[in-house]
């Protein structure tokens, strides 16, 4: 799948400042299509996990309610310039993607 | 000719590799599946998709929280939540919408390394409060603040 995930990891100070933007229509399922009438199938990201260094720093469970190309910012502290951070996702119907970058 | 062959080789071999983690990479979502609180994100009222979340409705209002979002929305489908916490120990940071159909938005855990900080943006169906609610070394605070929505972000 194409790369769905936009990050930058910044160490501000003493914490690493996450910013992300994930590409995802994100679906509620209560939307109808203007042409059929018909309810358009809920598609959504449920859960997004992120990890420094191989140990997860922050888990999310999301519902249909988040905005579509959802916009993430956290805080972390214990990083270092140069260390791995790495982001992934899955949505209700299994689709995933992860990606990986350093910390500036 | 033969050098397309080798591209074509490689193309097909690099394909079956992706297929390969993709395969290896699905038993994680199935678990992960299983941990979403379902019935949390199910729940039509504040106190049971809390309930379903922290098994506890109840949640003491704390001036310790910030819910940063835009007193006005104009666009329901994209509205801009910051919640900012000085509590220590901060376990998980919980965005609600009272109004919407659904009203759990989305849950955080943290960890230890966590700064009390998230910003994330939401949809609102109509206008209403958004409460946030911090679980800190075992306890619920919450915070909330008023939204008024011009237009609605929940379709239907």
């Amino acid at each position: 799948m194409a790369n769905t995930i936009k990050i930058r990891a910044k160490i501000k100070g003493d914490v690493c400042e996450v910013k992300s933007l994930i590409k995802h229509k994100m679906e509620t399922g209560l939307r109808k299509n203007s042409k059929t009438g018909k309810l358009i199938p809920a598609h959504f990201i449920q859960e997004v996990n992120c990890e420094h260094n191989g140990n997860t720093v922050m888990s999310a469970d999301w519902g249909g309610a988040v905005s579509a190309n959802p916009y993430l910012a956290f805080s972390f502290s214990g990083a270092k310039k140069g260390d791995s951070l790495k982001l992934s996702w899955v949505d209700n119907m299994g689709e995933n993607d992860s990606t990986e970058v350093t910390i500036k | 000719m033969n050098m397309k062959r080798r591209v074509f080789l490689k193309g097909t071999l690099a394909s079956s590799a992706v297929a390969v983690a993709v395969s290896a990479g699905l038993l994680s979502p199935r678990q992960v599946l299983a941990a979403w609180p379902k019935s949390a994100f199910e729940a039509k009222n504040v106190n049971d998709a809390l309930k379903g979340i922290y098994e506890s409705d109840l949640a003491p209002a704390s001036s310790d929280i910030t819910v940063d979002a835009p007193d006005i929305a104009e666009n329901g489908a994209v509205v801009p939540v910051t919640i900012t916490t000085s509590l220590s120990n901060v376990e998980s940071i919980t965005i609600l919408s009272e109004k919407n159909n659904t009203p759990l938005v989305a849950s955080f855990n943290m960890t230890p390394a966590s700064e009390g900080f998230i910003s994330t943006r939401i949809k609102m169906g109509q206008s209403s409060n958004v409460i946030a609610v911090v679980k800190a070394g075992g306890k619920l605070h919450s915070a909330r603040k008023e939204v008024k929505v011009t237009i609605g972000g929940c379709g239907g």
